[in-house]
């Protein structure tokens, strides 16, 4: 179908309401069907891999990739455990998690392969890669967001892995797996009552939107920060996905945007969005941070006052 | 029926780093030891432990992570493996234990008539989280006891510190209620470390013991004078300075659960109990304890 080493991404919501519970509301099953909309058009790309980048998988050391060619549990969400248990069974391109580790040293990352029986992957995962990629079709690898990590590191992360695609020859679609605003209704709810929780957090989602629908995900990844203070709660540090996304998918404003759903998730912004790398430019923002290519650690401000 | 009492209430961290050094046959990787000052702290709470009379442990965990509410595991029993999600390579522990489900209805239902936004969790393939099952098993190795898992709301980012500690408070006291009512006698668990920042890279063998310290001063400093009010017996002011304690050491503290225990224990105005400090891969890690009951306190470090 295309030549592109990136198919096509995807940007999904975390959240397990369009997997376990898509009939509870309209808004829920609109997601389920942007869902199986995908899943078709993966299954007619040429892709030869799947990489999961998801918030909900949070790591200390370094990044790590998911490589257990059997990838295999039950899993229960935290929150919404009432909603039903999760079965997964997921085949992941071990040789292809080995390749991202060996490249996102080389840029100087700490990373490392996990390949663990019974390893708990998260909710927003086994979401996307269930409704995606039911069949496992096509192997796939998740790649965890680490905690401290921010745009820099972000940046070489993607940059990594893209490397890694053009050493191995691999068509990858890649799935963003994350909330737009990210406030959730602190009480239970009637699912049929869901809405976004905030004018605000609607407004921003859908300028968000329009972004998204331009193609301008380079300019989303360098509004992270202004999204980050507006829209998310300070869990952590930054708001990282659009900078992963851009990055993996070349830095540029040079895609076909599609917004297949957007819906409110117990609250949260949901959105199934794809993006298609296609030629001409919209709205380039001057890029006022640096284009990193090599990370260079901590830079230790701390233990360099008071020195010569 | 008497009135049941909490017969010791403990801040036990949970990094999974202590159980893999224990070398327990129910964790799969093999270690060869490291993190002594903490383990034999823990071992000697453990002592202690097996000589008091207590029918239940109650765990505050911050690694279940709750937004809707606080949730309170709801089935008799649990039995999984857990793998921790951040360290799979140091801890993959096949557990089997067994939870008060009565006297954990009776603190949800204690808790959500306090104005508390509560829910049992019945779902039988819920994993229980590695923070619970670390602390639990340094504390009981037997596993011998049942236990209750109470998740941590995460309101300090949704709302402010402020309303995390109100939420916290509140919560101990329908619990200690709770355990008031219910005649028993109970060990309440608050799992975690002090300060929290991690280093991003880990020596070959975790538990090269040449490799670890703390952070960083801060760190340090912060965590001494947070156990300094412990062992003055000054808890209101500990959990006065908590909001600028959690944000300048990116603590667990920020999940409530020694403010949990505190609001539980009616403010202990007695000196804490302190067995160990130590850092675990950069973080500061104190296990202490409060003990009711003036007789059987301790001085142990
Ligand atoms: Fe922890």
């Amino acid at each position: 179908m295309s030549d592109e080493i990136i198919q096509f991404g995807l940007y999904v919501p975390p959240h397990p309401h369009p997997l376990l519970a898509p009939d509870a509301n309209p808004g829920y099953k609109r997601l389920r069907e942007a869902y199986d909309q995908c899943k078709d058009r993966i299954e007619k790309s040429d892709a030869d891999i799947i990489i999961v980048y998801s918030t909900t998988w949070p790591s200390i050391i370094g990044h790590q990739f998911q490589a257990n060619p059997n990838s295999e549990w039950v899993h229960v969400d935290d929150d919404f455990h009432y909603m039903g248990s999760m079965p997964y069974s997921f085949t992941m391109d071990s040789e292809f998690a080995a390749r991202c580790v060996e490249k996102a040293e080389s840029r100087g990352l700490q990373a490392r392969t996990v390949n663990y029986d019974a390893f708990p992957i998260d909710t927003g995962s086994i979401t996307a890669l269930s409704l995606l990629n039911p069949d496992n079709r096509i192997p796939s690898t998740i790649v965890s967001s680490n905690m401290y990590a921010n745009r820099s590191e972000t940046i070489v992360l993607g940059k990594s892995i893209r490397d890694a695609l053009i050493e191995t020859g691999k068509k990858a679609v890649v799935v963003v797996v994350s909330s737009l605003s990210n406030r959730m209704f602190t009480e239970p709810i009637d699912p049929i009552d869901d809405r976004i929780h905030s004018q605000k957090d609607d407004d921003w989602n859908r300028k968000i939107l329009e972004f998204f629908e331009g193609g301008r995900l380079e300019d989303l990844s360098q509004l992270s920060r202004e999204i980050h203070g507006q829209i998310r709660v300070q869990k952590v540090v930054a708001y990282k996905p659009a900078w992963w996304m851009a990055s993996t998918m070349g830095q540029h404003n040079n895609y076909t945007g599609e917004v297949l759903a957007y819906e409110a998730l117990h609250g949260s912004g949901g959105a199934v969005i794809q993006l298609t790398p296609s030629h001409g430019s919209m709205g380039d923002k001057e890029f006022d941070e640096d284009d990193v290519e090599y990370y260079h650690g901590d830079r230790d401000v701390l233990d360099k006052g008071g020195t010569p | 029926m008497p009135k049941g009492k909490i017969v010791l209430g403990t801040l036990a961290p949970h990094p999974p780093h202590v159980v893999y050094a224990e070398n327990p046959e129910q964790n799969e990787p093999i270690s060869e030891g490291g993190w002594e000052t903490l383990r034999w702290g823990y071992n000697r709470l453990a002592r202690k432990l097996e000589k008091i009379d207590y029918d239940v442990m109650v765990v505050f965990t911050p690694h279940w992570q709750t937004y809707i509410g606080t949730h309170f595991l709801g089935l008799p029993r649990f039995a999984s493996k857990s793998v921790d999600p951040i360290f799979p390579n140091i801890f993959r522990y096949s557990y089997d234990l067994k939870v008060d489900v009565e006297l954990s209805e009776l603190m949800c239902k204690k808790a959500s008539e306090s104005g508390l936004i509560t829910r049992m969790m019945t779902n039988p393939d819920f994993r229980v989280d590695y923070g619970t099952i670390t602390s639990c098993h340094m504390l009981n190795p037997k596993w011998d006891k049942p236990i209750i898992t109470i998740s941590s709301n995460r309101s300090t980012h949704y709302y402010s510190p402020e309303v995390m500690i109100e939420q916290a408070l509140a919560l101990g006291k329908a619990c200690s209620e709770a355990i008031e009512e219910s005649g028993k006698k109970v060990v309440l668990v608050s799992s975690h470390s002090l300060s929290h920042r991690h280093f991003v890279t880990e020596s070959p063998l975790p538990e090269d013991m040449s490799r670890e310290r703390i952070y960083n001063h801060s760190q340090y400093v912060w965590d001494m004078a947070l156990i300094d009010l412990f062992r003055e017996g000054k808890m209101r002011e500990a959990i006065d300075i908590m909001p600028e304690f959690t944000e300048q050491t990116i603590a667990e503290t920020e999940g409530g659960g020694l403010i949990w225990m505190m609001g539980a224990m009616g403010m202990p105005d007695y000196p804490a109990e302190i067995y160990g400090y130590q850092s675990v891969i950069g973080t500061g890690n104190c296990i202490a304890a409060w003990v009711p009951e003036a007789n059987k306190r301790e001085i142990v470090l």
